[in-house]
């Protein structure tokens, strides 16, 4: 079954137009990867999803029209977004910023269950739950951005870059608490990611975006196996 | 012994005051991340609604609710219609409208009632108690109580309900807030709300020491202002201390300090300030923002 479908979606930043044709297909527990150059629209299609961005085209979510709708009417029908930047709430100690994440849940158990699995998930976090936010490292305020995203009992999960700027063993961590999140939960997922190699760890199929539009759409092993994919994203 | 106990309780009322609209600029400021300089002005329009329903032979407690929630909902709507469009940009160009805002609601308040002193009747009655050989106002004590309930109000708030988390986290990330499914703009105007009511209890207790006018506020203000910077952005408890000893500092300056005197009181709390700033950039209760580079 389809959770989430983009068909023609086009979007701009005022007289800038940043998508010109995208589309994308994301079955239910399924994880799909935008890989892309800078300034491809990959940040901008996982903005369209979740309303911060002006569109046209179709965008749907388990069945339902979502396009245009505001972000926390998005977050509410089960769409967490971790974005670009990792949104930290800085002044917030980690503890509160899981509680933002569960802001709309009223099962009081199973969100203290909740905190308990993403302190297991990212043992870094659970030493510093009383810390502000503010006073994290980047890998450790890019785990707390996955986990408050968690803590909102999502379908859908919209990953936008999690390794940027992440030493390499540090975002390969995240990559597999990441991974562990998705067979544990089956919460399905769009990786928005410039580290190829990272996001096929990952992801089931992916779609690759140029100035605007897919220029291929494929499985994992599919895009792997292309030489233009290879010399591009895949160092060689 | 009895002039000092007298100094002090009455520094702590007059603190008191200062506190309540102090109290307001901190929930502003930790709802939306602004600091509203129209707050003392907001709190004299809350003033005048409760006088003209005391006019109108309405009982004085009953006013004042009704003048608290007649600002909720004005507060909410300057939120709305007017900050809203600054809010996303320069946060010194939404402070510049704040000082437009109080200017405007000042002249408004002048333009209905004119710059005529008006009697505002007290919440407390005008009795005296003796502690300590001093003789203590009732009113004095009653605004300290009221201070303190809402201060403790606040702090639950903020801390301990999860209306408090949202406007918190809506004032530190907009964007995160939202992705976590918060009604970032309901949120706003509830902040608003909440502080211009906070402000009205300010105007209630401020008007009858005072005598109602429409800049009545303007010197509160900086009072205010002087005891959030002393106290810390971040601490309703902080803050009413601070508030509290500035009160109680520039009374007994006033007294004991030939040197300073009635004259020279009102530089009390700058000078205050101006040490504090200097040892703990914070304020005495503020969280150090630490930030990672």
């Amino acid at each position: 079954m389809t959770l989430l479908e983009l068909r023609g979606v086009t979007a701009s930043y005022g007289p800038v137009q940043v998508l010109d044709d995208v589309s994308l297909t994301v079955p239910d527990g399924g994880a799909v990867g935008i890989l892309g150059a800078n300034g491809a629209g990959k940040t901008t299609t996982l903005r369209a999803i979740t309303g911060m961005v002006r569109t046209t085209g179709t965008i749907r979510f388990d069945g339902a029209d979502i396009r245009g709708m505001r972000p926390d009417r998005v977050a509410a029908l089960g769409v967490a977004h971790v974005p670009e930047g990792r949104g930290t709430l800085t002044d917030l100690t980690v503890r509160e910023n899981l509680r933002v994440g569960a802001y709309l849940r009223r099962d009081r158990k199973a969100v203290a269950a909740d905190m308990e699995y993403c302190l297991d998930l990212f043992p870094q976090l659970r030493d510093r739950v009383r810390s502000n936010g503010s006073a994290l490292s980047g890998g450790e305020q890019q785990m707390l951005a996955i986990a408050r995203a968690f803590m909102s009992k999502p379908r859908l999960l919209l990953l936008d870059e999690a390794s940027l700027g992440l030493a390499p063993g540090t975002a390969k961590t995240v990559y597999e608490a990441i991974r562990r999140l998705r067979t544990e939960s089956g919460i399905a997922m769009v990786v928005v990611e410039q580290n190829a190699n990272l996001a096929f760890t990952l992801v089931d199929s992916a779609t690759v975006l140029e100035t605007g539009r897919n220029v291929l759409t494929g499985t994992s092993d599919e895009l792997r196996g292309m030489d233009e994919i290879r010399r591009a994203y895949l160092g060689g | 012994m009895g002039t000092f106990i007298q100094l002090v309780v009455d520094g702590l009322s007059t603190g008191s005051v200062y506190a309540a609209l102090a109290l307001a600029i901190v929930l502003v400021n930790q709802a939306t991340g602004l600091v509203n300089f129209a707050q003392g002005g907001m709190a004299v329009l809350s003033a005048y609604i409760a006088l003209e329903l005391v006019q109108l032979h309405v009982p004085l407690a009953i006013a004042i609710i009704v003048s608290m929630a007649a600002s909720f909902l004005l507060g909410a709507i300057i939120e709305r219609y007017l900050m809203r469009r600054f809010e996303r940009g320069d946060p010194d160009t939404a402070v510049v409208v704040t000082i437009g805002l109080l200017t405007l609601v000042t002249g408004v308040c002048a333009w209905i009632w004119s710059y005529n002193n008006q009697q505002f009747p007290s919440l407390f009655p005008s009795s005296t108690v003796s502690i300590l050989g001093a003789v203590v106002s009732v009113s004095s004590l009653g605004t300290i109580l009221v201070i303190v309930v809402i201060m403790v109000l606040l702090q639950a708030l903020f801390l301990g309900t999860k209306l408090g988390l949202a406007l918190r986290a809506v004032a530190i990330n907009p964007q995160s807030a939202a992705f976590s499914g918060m009604p970032v703009g309901r949120l706003l105007m509830v902040g608003w709300g909440l502080a211009a009511a906070l402000g009205a209890v300010a105007g209630a207790l401020v008007a009858p020491q005072l005598s109602l006018t429409p800049n009545m506020m303007d010197s509160p203000l900086v009072y205010a202002l002087a005891a959030v910077i002393l106290g810390g952005m971040t601490s309703p408890l902080g803050v009413v201390v601070a508030a509290w000893l500035i009160g109680v500092l520039e009374n007994l300056a006033a007294v004991y300090l030939p040197f300073i005197g009635y004259d020279l009181k009102v530089a009390v709390p700058f000078i205050l300030i101006f040490v504090v700033l200097l040892v703990r950039p914070q304020g005495l209760f503020g969280r150090k923002a630490v930030v990672r580079v």
